[in-house]
């Protein structure tokens, strides 16, 4: 018999509401979504249509006023290793260098010090910070912040990682290599990514699927396959058939 | 009052690295004219007031009997000892407040009243209450300093950016991790900006409170030299408070520089 495959991430009617003076307001409504293991998911809607409600879920940071998020079939409580969460901006320790940054998860966990500094070493020569270890992070371009930040999340080994507008407040070149520079890792090593922008570009670059959202409330509005092939790169960047998707995502977020 | 505005950085360079040279040329020539036009102003006995050269000379017949250097530390001992305690008081309080709702509920109101009342004003209920020697000046410089502390404590606990605390959360932190390892050190520059502005108000109300019960330091000397028309001791006392006060904002503020390298200043 064939193993079940079983999604890595499960919205099941997944409902937030905030309760505000006269009504309660409804910014997550009943979002039902599979990604699948290993799969590269971004998620692009007008601001204030629960983006960062229903990824704040997954983590476990917000409850679900109703319904469930599933993650290896397991409901989510509350945060926990397996899943990293990248920050648009970037909530570094700002009074630790990079080094301690990246350490903080791995000290957490109960590592020693020659290992966690092994792994940091690791991550932070990954990401291109080698030079910057001792460096804290008010020396640091917005770039390096994130790629600091992303290293962070990396060393404590989650095999899912949120990332909530990772890029939105990098310049437009920067934020073209760290894209790249994310999909060249998440090649190797497959963790689930799902990724919250604004930047319709920077969806269809990314992903396998973008999840188009709609806000009043904020709800699931279209699932569009890109079906590009990894690796991505300029040509698929400068291509017709990108340029088709992209349109496709773009009708879908404006023209709601 | 004792200097605990910043002085000589407003309109320097946007840069505060190094050695402003200039501007402290500028401080300098600022002081020797004020000395100049004192001086000038008191040269022939018309405002009444004493010459420099009168001040100093009381200077150092104070310095000689060893009369400065008793006051100097009978203030002292004062002050440091209130503003300790006040100090290492308001800060679990303030993050017990800046923590937990419902102690800053319970605590709030107590607070913003008794920071309403002028430290000084509580003298006369703590001479009642605690006699005439030491205890109720320290306890109302303890009191100044506690509440400017506690205040920016918890001010601080509160403004901790909830994104780096959510960053800790999904690194696996539990409670206890993110108040030592991301709330006490996110709120140090509050707390140290607080702890600066208590030791200030504290000085201004030891010397306030020394002019009105105390048998000796600063204030009481003052006090005493009012009694024989000694202006020469007055302007001696003032000196001396303004030097220390600064003195000691000036060392807090080296203090606070080095404990917060980390910040971005903008
Ligand atoms: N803590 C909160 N209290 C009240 N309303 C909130 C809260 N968090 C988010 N919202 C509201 O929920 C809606 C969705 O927010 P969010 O998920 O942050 O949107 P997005 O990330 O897509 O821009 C917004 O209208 C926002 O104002
Ligand atoms: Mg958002």
């Amino acid at each position: 018999m064939p193993p079940k495959i079983v999604p890595k991430i499960v919205f099941d009617n997944v409902t937030r509401r905030f309760d505000l003076k006269d009504n309660a307001f409804i910014a997550l409504d009943r979002l039902s979504l599979d990604i699948a293991d290993g799969e590269f998911v971004t998620v692009v809607g007008p601001s204030g249509c629960g983006k960062s409600t229903a990824l704040n879920i997954a983590a476990g940071l917000l409850k679900p006023s109703e319904g469930t998020v599933l993650v290896d079939g397991k409901a989510v409580e509350g945060p926990g290793p397996e899943r990293g969460m990248i920050f648009q901006q970037y909530a570094l320790f700002p009074w630790l260098t990079v080094r301690q940054n990246v350490e903080f998860g791995l000290r957490i966990k109960g590592e020693g010090a020659a290992r966690r500094r092994q792994i940091a070493e690791r991550f932070i020569d990954l990401v291109g910070l080698g030079d910057f270890a001792d460096a804290l992070p008010k020396t640091l371009s917005g770039g390096m912040k994130q790629r600091c930040a992303i290293a962070r999340a990396y060393a404590v080994d989650p095999s899912i990682l949120l990332m909530d507008e990772p890029f939105g407040a990098l310049d437009a070149l920067t934020r073209v290599q760290l894209q790249d520079q994310l999909l060249d890792t998440w090649s190797r090593e497959r963790r689930t990514v799902m990724f919250i922008t604004h930047d319709v570009d920077e969806a269809v670059y990314l992903a396998n699927r973008v999840i188009v959202m709609a806000a009043r409330p904020g709800r699931l509005k279209e699932i569009i396959e890109v079906g590009l092939p990894y690796p991505r790169t300029e040509e698929i960047r400068l291509s017709a058939a990108f340029m088709s998707i992209r349109n496709r995502v773009w009708q879908a977020v404006y023209h709601q | 009052m004792s200097g605990s505005k910043t002085t000589g950085s407003s309109g320097g360079p946007p840069e505060g690295s190094g050695v402003d040279y200039s501007g402290l040329a500028l401080n300098l020539c600022g002081l020797v004219a004020g000395i100049a036009i004192w001086w000038v102003l008191t040269a022939g006995g018309a405002v009444g007031l004493p010459p420099p050269p009168q001040v100093a000379s009381r200077f150092a017949d104070l310095i000689a009997n060893g009369q400065l250097a008793t006051d100097i530390m009978s203030s002292l001992a004062r002050v440091l000892t209130g503003f300790l305690l006040g100090v290492i008081l308001a800060i679990p309080v303030g993050f017990v407040m800046g923590w937990y709702k419902v102690a800053r509920s319970l605590i709030e109101p107590y607070l913003q009243f008794f920071r309403m009342i002028p430290p000084l004003a509580i003298i006369p209920l703590a001479i009642v209450t605690m006699g005439i020697d030491e205890t109720p000046k320290i306890f109302v410089i303890f009191l100044a300093s506690f509440l400017a502390s506690v205040v920016a404590t918890y001010q601080g606990v509160i403004s901790v950016d909830k994104t780096m605390i959510n960053a800790a959360r999904v690194l696996g932190a539990g409670d206890l991790t993110i108040f030592l390892r991301v709330i006490i050190p996110a709120s140090t520059p509050f707390i140290l900006v607080g702890v600066r502005i208590g030791l200030g108000s504290a000085w201004a109300t030891l010397v306030a409170a020394e002019l009105i019960a105390a048998q000796t330091g600063l204030g009481f000397r003052m006090q005493q030299a009012q009694l024989y028309y000694d202006l020469p001791t007055i302007f001696v006392s003032l000196i001396t408070i303004g030097i220390l006060g600064l003195a000691m904002d000036r060392i807090l503020l080296v203090i606070e520089r080095r404990l917060t390298v980390w910040q971005e200043r903008v």
